[in-house]
């Protein structure tokens, strides 16, 4: 299989828009083709070798090396294939993806996944605010796919989401799954304040204990055995749910009742003695 | 100078219906021959006089804030990119200013009325109306909650109402009055509704939906304003609701009124559950009234938002949908609300909708009485206007719509039975002459010696759909401004107002109040006229 290396020759001042850094748009090309593609600084548009050296020629297989950061857009609605970013990626990075696969060496922007509905997309750094999001104003954010984050997270992980599986090892901030209507959120490394506000269904699982809103109701110590399913998966890719049997279980709390909602919080509590 | 040649022309308010003939035009207008100029080979083509919009929402601030709650559509909607002729901007169910000229011209329509103003906020509108480029606008102003002409209909001064009235046209620069669900929306200011037309408005005694319609339609017809009362019913788009537009129809009493968006007012059934068409009983009562217009408010499937002075039932929708909701309290004045919305083809309800609006423009006989409308972007926005079109031209493609629909639904609508079939020349009445003349615009709707040279050319193809959607001339004025598919010049529309006559002393009246109530000093509430881009001004007198 083809694949081709794009390497940053010098960090843009402003953002780089590059919608086109997708192996659907990709695939059929040849290497001066790949070379001419457009992309936007600000208002003008230039050439994507204005940006980058481009070695190999068009396939499914995608490598970008250098600090992509201030790169928007890479892997826009893209449907197969795989993009690996040696370094850290930019904002909106997979947004509305369908397929295929995205790796992160680094750290990444906002708006990761935002509005995606299948595919993965691997963080091995932190990652910034709206993972998995509905943009502004939309009905429903992710709808399906899968985000692993190594490192921390920003605000509104998750906000809107309704199906799909997003995990952050790391600790994360404000609102994570704020509004959530489905899917399941793992926050291994805790989060801050209002987490699950407004959600209506959909499952959060805390690794660590967490400020709980007033609005989240207790309903029993347990351990749910779909659990062990989304650790099987997850334990593959390298994330541990902490969910053996005789080291603890999982406080399940229902809300948030200000809406009112009917999705669940569970929040692992070790027994005491077990390893935390 | 320009002359059309070889089209079939279709100008129903002259009884011409497929025929052959040149179409002259000089200085903006028809004319009977031209000598040179240039001339455009129409042969195998349909020839329309331009489409005129009795009831849409364009512009204003109630427009605005649906624009400024729906990011997620603009996003779905296609830009329209700035090419030497036109300005950039998006469509989808709130178009901005220019693209809504743009969209409009591009299907050949070249007149639109802006069927909600309040006063407070008709500076604004006209500003937009002005960014509104091709087409002619007119606008209604509304009146039926406005709290100065409830305190007088309260003290029974109708004479006094007449005059604030009148002075209340000009200052908000309208073309005509709206009344949206009368006492209703004044009363939802105390959070409540006004449901029975017999029942006072919450605040009043003596004050009731049935004497605020009926004064304000007397008062419209004592003016002599060219378009009717231009009413919106109390109950909009509850279940049951087809008894109160009987009622209203009969509260009428032979005053002239134009019922807007009629599909919303014509659901039999208790609740949710049972609601149902009542499209038959509704269009019996109509065909009865002559003194009555309507236009359809027609529902498509898909994404939209609802907006409307209606503030309660806006309420009731957002409770509903569980979506967003924008509610505004225009002072003195009205109210307005705010709600996205989804109509889909497996909801009893939307699929009742759909149904009635269709039903509605087939069982209403006259078709000089009833308009196509979507009540735009309420029922759909308007440039879906060519899909009702070729619902109404196609019984077999309306059979395979049906199909779309929950079985269940079925049985609560009479569409299935009806086999009528618009012809081109009906389409002509309802989307241009009949809407024209419920305007009282002489010299639109039709392509007689005199008429306004507003001209829509059509490819004559089996594909009604798509040959409504893309015109292959378009002329305004006089001006080519679409050819092959393209707006190539863009020109500007005009304003047309009325100014009816009233008593200068009933200034003295309002200041005070004025000083009184609003927040905006009375010298700075009329609108200039010089707000208004090509103003037309009729002073209601040729036609009292």
């Amino acid at each position: 299989m083809n694949s081709i290396v794009l390497t940053l020759k010098e960090s843009p001042t402003v953002p780089l828009e590059a919608e086109c850094l997708s192996p659907d748009v990709f695939a059929p090309l040849r290497r001066d083709e790949i070379a001419a593609l457009p992309v936007f600084l600000g208002k003008h548009q230039h050439r994507l070798d204005d940006f980058f050296t481009v070695e190999g020629d068009g396939g499914d297989e995608m490598e970008i090396r250098g600090d992509v950061g201030r790169v928007k857009w890479i892997g826009r609605g893209m449907t197969r294939g795989k993009i690996r970013i040696v370094g850290n990626a930019g904002m909106h990075l997979g947004a509305s993806m369908k397929g295929g696969s995205i790796e992160v060496t680094g750290d990444a922007g906002d708006w990761v996944g935002a509005e995606m509905t299948g595919g993965s997309i691997h963080i091995r750094g932190n990652a910034g605010g709206q993972l998995g999001a509905a943009y502004r104003g939309s009905l429903s954010g992710m709808n399906g796919g899968t985000i692993l984050v190594e490192g921390s997270a920003g605000m509104e992980i998750g906000m809107r989401m309704k199906r799909g599986i997003l995990a952050v090892k790391g600790p994360v901030r404000d609102f994570a799954g704020l509004q959530m209507k489905g899917g399941s959120l793992f926050l291994l490394g805790g989060a801050e304040l209002r987490t699950g506000a407004w959600m209506i269904r959909g499952t959060i699982v805390c690794g660590k204990p967490i400020p709980l809103l007033p609005t989240f109701s207790h309903a029993c110590t347990y351990s749910p055995t779909f659990l062990r399913l989304y650790d099987r998966r997850l334990h593959e890719r390298g994330f541990s749910l902490p969910h053996r049997l005789g080291e603890g279980g999982y406080r399940r709390y229902s809300g948030d009742s200000a809406v009112p909602g009917k999705g669940e919080l569970l929040i692992w509590q070790p027994s005491a003695g077990a390893p935390g | 100078m320009l002359r059309i040649t070889g089209g079939r022309v279709y100008d129903p308010a002259n009884n011409i219906n497929g025929e052959i003939k040149d179409i002259c035009i000089s200085d903006g207008r028809i004319v009977s021959d031209v000598e040179g100029g240039r001339t455009i080979d129409a042969t195998g083509t349909i020839v329309f006089p331009g489409g005129v919009d009795v009831h849409t929402h364009v512009a204003g601030a109630a427009l605005n804030f649906a624009r400024a709650m729906i990011p997620e559509d603009h996003r779905r909607s296609a830009p329209m990119l700035r090419t030497a002729h036109r300005r950039g901007g998006i469509g989808g169910s709130t178009p901005t200013t220019f693209v809504t000229g743009y969209l409009y011209a591009g299907m050949g329509w070249t007149t639109v009325n802006e069927a909600a103003v309040p006063i407070l906020s008709a500076r604004h509108t006209h500003e937009e109306l002005r960014d509104t480029p091709i087409v002619d606008k007119t606008c209604c102003v509304l009146m039926a909650n406005n709290e100065i002409l409830l305190d007088l209909l309260e003290a029974g001064e109708i004479e006094r109402a007449r005059h604030v009235a009148a002075w209340q046209i000009w200052a908000a620069k309208a073309y005509g009055v709206k009344a949206v669900n009368p006492g209703g929306v004044a009363a939802w200011k105390w959070g409540k509704d006004a449901k029975g037309l017999f029942e006072p408005v919450p605040g009043y005694d003596k004050v009731t939906p049935a004497k605020i319609i009926a004064a304000l339609a007397g008062i419209v017809d004592g003016l002599g304003l060219p378009h009717p009362l231009h009413l919106h019913c109390n109950n909009l788009g509850a279940p049951g609701n087809y008894n109160t537009t009987l009622e209203t129809m009969k509260v009428l009493e032979g005053n002239r009124a134009h019922l807007a968006h009629l599909q919303y007012h014509a659901y039999g059934g208790d609740d949710w559950f049972t609601m149902k068409s009542e499209s038959a009983k509704i269009a019996d009562a109509f065909n009865a009234n002559k003194n009555l217009t309507t236009d359809a408010g027609a529902v498509l499937f898909g994404d939209t938002v609802t907006i409307t002075a209606d503030g309660p039932w806006q309420h009731l929708l957002y409770k509903l949908t569980g979506r967003k909701w924008g509610n505004l309290d225009v002072e003195n004045e009205t109210g307005c609300g705010i709600v996205p919305y989804t109509y889909k083809e497996k909801n009893l309800v939307n699929a009742v909708q759909w149904a009635v609006g269709l039903e509605l423009l087939l069982l209403i006989d006259d078709p000089w009485r009833i308009y196509l409308t979507t009540d735009h972007p309420n029922g759909a926005a308007f440039w879906r206007y060519p899909e009702i079109i070729h619902l109404l031209m196609n019984a077999d493609f309306r059979r395979e719509q049906l199909k779309a629909l929950a079985p269940k639904a079925l049985k609560r609508i009479l569409l299935p039975e009806l086999d009528r079939e618009y012809t081109l020349f009906e389409i002509a009445i309802i989307t241009s002459a009949g809407p024209a003349r419920s305007l009282g615009l002489p010299h639109k709707g039709h392509l007689g010696i005199g008429a306004d040279a507003d001209v829509a050319i059509f490819n004559d193809t089996p594909d009604v759909q798509r040959m409504f959607a893309y015109p292959r001339y378009v002329i305004k004025g006089g001006e080519v401004v679409l050819e092959e598919g393209e707006i190539r010049n863009v020109v500007e529309g005009r304003g047309y107002v009325v100014h009816p006559s009233y008593d200068e002393k009933v200034e003295d009246y309002i200041r005070p109040l004025f000083q009184q109530y609003y927040t905006m000093s009375f010298e700075n509430y009329p609108v200039e006229v010089e707000r208004l881009e090509n103003p037309h001004i009729n002073s209601c007198k040729s036609e009292g």
